[in-house]
């Protein structure tokens, strides 16, 4: 294959002013989380590929003008990240609004109240009241699954369900249909996911969200608490690369 | 076809050419075509055949000659003979009807009503080297393209030179990309060119999914072979084999001519496997796009041409280093590839002496708005702003001032009258908050509001955002949701608080350039016009009087407080 393999080296590189040492093939959100640096996430799922979506791991790294996803850009040797500062907070806090803004997170009806990461996240940076107005659009929930259902107002497009489904499960059940705001979670190709013939009720997608937007059916309010698959270390034991 | 042959060719199309005492030329591209011109080529087939002229008379459909808006266009150009000097005659506006007088007409005086002056500025100030031969030649015959040289730069560079000299001569033109971004481009061809990959590709972006935008349309359906002659240089120069040109699904002229186009070079030998007899093979395939302005952006475009969702992701890594199916992948604009050829024959030297400061060359621009002269102009880089929207463009209608001039559509600004003085540069255009773009040029005048401005390009990337990412999907939708309110007469100044802060917000935190750009046509409108929309907010007044409801004409200068 033509992308280049190279063997991973030992680099050191400063995040907020601490000097660490992390593998030329992690990303920087990685080896943050791995050295306990708060940066908040909810596209990024460990196992799973990384797609930069939500942008609320954006970091400055000197001598960079742009702003970059830690979890997009794999750490290099004397690298600088900063990954606390008053303009990221203000984008982060920005960011988690317009997700509150753009469909219904009703949090004190939810099944997963008290265990969502859209949740935890505007509580920890802070976001206290919502100052966009509310696009309510009118979106269904689709319940046609024996055993689990989908709510598409408290979906925020992140994608982890379509790329456990695609990357782990190998059922590729889930996709997008449509752009920009009328995005929407699909199953099959549009068909109720109750009718999926892909589908193979293995839960990945489920346990794997991050809101209460995938569910397991007779979960009443806040008892949806998601079993995180451990995805990495099953890819470590599948390909026993004992890393 | 070896270089002798292929000189040979066009020795032999010229003396066929020189056979005939007239030339007519109806242009065939999509604006005249909607006037039918199609049906006007056939008139004169039939009138030249009627009067017996087929061997003096030669009707040929060619591309765009640039004046849209006079069409149908339709040329004579007719060989001196022993009373007259050679003469070239441009009509505007030529009907079914008037074909007969037309054709009556050769080598007598020319039909007055109908009679194009192209002694007029439109003309005499433009400089063409990207459509020199659009409204030329028959874009759907080999033959007059390699009358006029085409393919000579192409065989010339696999004979004559190594890809790394051809790299260099891109390098020293000063050549910059032309599909927006102005990124040099001698700069990207030797990142690929060294990029390590079992394969390579090269790819032609021709999306072209800015409103109002058709400069890519022309030169790919005016002159085919020479964006293919510009891939295959390209393709020679970074070491790929193969080529694909991203066309919308839209342009399916654009698409039927290429894809002849690439059928004819590969059966002269031109493209394809053994190139000119050389052992450098390369193959060029079409490929759709479903017509979304992000599929555009290269990354998005790679994905779509791989048959995945059109959306972008993060760079690095670049397509230069992984790009189509992970390989090295060299992408360019239409116009970029277009001027490859006459560098490599011309010299990059004679193509970096045209422009001015970090600008060569020339750019291709798609003139429209409030002005006399629309259509497709293609200007030296440096020449004013002034000079193409005033002696180019004929100025604003009477009775009317220009006020802003906007470029690089939903990703660019307004500049105001005040600095139309300012030279085409990319630099300079960036300085005034706005973008070279890929030629979308329009004039405003006084009875455009610039707030309205703002609003219908905040819509179009409302409408074309990929919705991958949080901030430009809901951002976009808040922000266009603000400027509908100011439109209305409905906002607050908190609310041009939080536009101005989301558009911090959006233009930092996006995923790709449609994103980090949408916010630049508000930037720019509040930075030049302001007091606009403090009248619709404080004084629920419309000065241009294009928000229905509001209020229209001037607020007096006192009233407006910031
Ligand atoms: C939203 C978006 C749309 C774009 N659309 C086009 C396009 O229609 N045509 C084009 O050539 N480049 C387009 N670009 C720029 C391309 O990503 C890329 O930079 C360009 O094709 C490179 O060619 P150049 O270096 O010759 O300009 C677009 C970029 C963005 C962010
Ligand atoms: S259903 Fe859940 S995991 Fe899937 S895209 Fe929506 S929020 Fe993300
Ligand atoms: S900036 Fe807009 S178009 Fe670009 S990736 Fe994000 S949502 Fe898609
Ligand atoms: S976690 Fe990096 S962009 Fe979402």
């Amino acid at each position: 294959m033509s992308p280049t393999m190279t063997e991973a080296t030992v680099v050191t590189l400063k995040i907020d002013d601490r000097e660490i040492s992390a593998r030329s093939d992690q990303t920087v959100l990685e080896v943050a989380w791995e050295n306990d640096v708060f940066v908040p996430a909810l596209c990024h799922y460990e196992g799973l590929g990384d797609v930069g979506a939500c942008r609320l791991c954006l970091v400055e790294i000197k001598g960079s003008p742009k702003l970059t996803p830690a979890c997009a850009i794999k750490v290099v040797q004397d690298m600088e990240v900063i990954t606390l500062s008053e303009r990221l907070q203000k984008y982060r806090r920005s960011i988690i609004e317009l997700l509150f803004a753009e469909r219904n997170h009703i949090c004190s009806v939810c099944v997963s109240n008290g265990h969502c990461e859209l949740q935890w996240l505007a509580q920890k940076l802070g976001v206290d009241h919502i100052r966009y107005p509310y696009l309510y659009p009118k979106v269904s929930v689709d319940a046609s699954h024996e055993r689990f259902a989908l709510d598409h107002n408290r979906c925020i497009l992140c994608a982890r369900c379509v790329r456990a489904c695609d990357e782990v499960e190998g059922a590729h059940v889930w996709d997008l249909l449509g752009r920009g705001v009328d995005t929407r979670l699909i199953s099959d190709l549009g068909t109720p996911w109750g009718e999926s013939e892909t589908c193979t009720t293995c839960g990945k997608c489920v346990h794997i969200c991050p809101t209460g937007a995938l569910f397991e059916k007779g979960k009443s309010v806040a008892e949806m608490v998601h079993a995180r698959p451990r995805f990495a270390a099953m890819a470590r034991v599948r390909n026993n690369s004992g890393r | 076809m070896t270089p002798e042959e292929l000189t040979l060719a066009a020795e032999k199309e010229e003396n066929g050419s020189r056979a005939f005492e007239h030339i007519v030329g109806v242009c065939t591209s999509t604006a005249c075509l909607a006037s039918h011109s199609d049906k006007i080529k056939k008139e004169f087939d039939a009138q030249v055949k009627a009067k017996g002229l087929t061997k003096s008379v030669r009707v040929k459909a060619v591309g765009c000659c640039g004046l849209c808006a006079e069409g149908p266009m339709v040329y004579v150009e007719s060989q001196a003979d022993a009373e007259k000097a050679a003469e070239t005659r441009t009509y505007a506006h030529v009907s079914n009807e008037a074909v007969p007088a037309l054709v009556d007409s050769l080598g007598a005086a020319p039909v007055a009503d109908l009679a194009c002056d192209t002694a007029q500025p439109f003309f005499t100030r433009q400089h063409k080297i990207v459509l020199e031969h659009s409204g030329v030649v028959d874009p759907e015959r080999l033959e007059d393209s390699i009358q006029v040289g085409g393919y000579q730069a192409l065989l010339n560079a696999l004979t004559t030179m190594n890809p790394a000299d051809v790299v260099d001569t891109i390098m020293r033109s000063g050549l910059r990309g032309r599909g927006g971004g102005g990124f040099p481009t001698g700069l990207k061809w030797s990142t690929v060119a060294k990029a390590v990959g079992d394969r390579k590709y090269v790819i032609c972006n021709g999306d072209e999914g800015d409103p109002g935008a058709f400069m890519d349309r022309s030169v790919m359906e005016s002159d085919p072979h020479r964006v293919l002659e510009g891939m295959a240089i390209a393709g020679y120069a970074v070491g790929a084999t193969e080529g694909f040109v991203y066309v919308r699904a839209e342009y399916p002229l654009a698409v039927k001519r290429l894809k002849l186009a690439i059928k004819q070079a590969e059966r002269a030998g031109l493209l394809g496997a053994n190139i000119g007899g050389t052992h450098f093979s390369f193959k060029i395939d079409v490929r759709l796009g479903a017509g979304a302005f992000v599929c555009g952006e290269e990354t998005a475009l790679i994905a779509s041409i791989e048959g995945r969702r059109g959306s972008p992701r993060p760079r690095p890594p670049y397509p230069a280093a992984s790009g189509l199916w992970g390989f090295p992948t060299l992408i360019n604009n239409v116009e970029t590839f277009a001027n490859i050829a006459p560098i490599v024959k011309n010299g990059a030297e004679w193509y970096a002496a045209l422009g001015s400061g970090k600008s060569q060359g020339t750019k291709v621009f798609a003139l429209t708005g409030k002005v006399k002269n629309t259509g497709l102009i293609e200007v030296p880089m440096g020449i004013t702003l002034r000079e193409i929207v005033y002696d180019i463009g004929g100025g604003p209608f009477d009775g009317h001032t220009i006020k802003a001039v906007q470029t690089g559509g939903p990703s660019g600004g307004c500049i105001p009258e005040a600095y139309l003085d300012r030279p085409v540069e990319y630099e300079t255009l960036v300085q005034l908050g706005s973008i070279m773009g890929s030629g979308g040029l329009i004039a405003m005048d006084d009875t455009s509001c610039m707030v309205d401005v703002a609003r219908y390009f905040m819509e179009f990337c409302m409408t074309e955002s990929c919705g991958k990412c949080i901030p430009c999907r809901v951002g976009t939708v808040e922000m266009h949701a603000l400027l509908t309110k100011i439109c209305e007469g409905q906002a607050t100044m908190t609310d041009l608080e939080q536009l101005e802060e989301l558009c911090d917000v959006v233009r930092s935190t996006s995923l790709c350039g449609l994103g980090q750009t949408a916010p630049s046509p508000v930037i720019s409108t509040l930075r030049y016009f302001r007091e606009e929309y403090l009248a619709h907010i404080e004084h629920k007044t419309c000065p241009a009087g294009v928000c229905s409801g509001l209020k229209s004409g001037a607020v007096k200068a006192k009233e407006v407080v910031a």
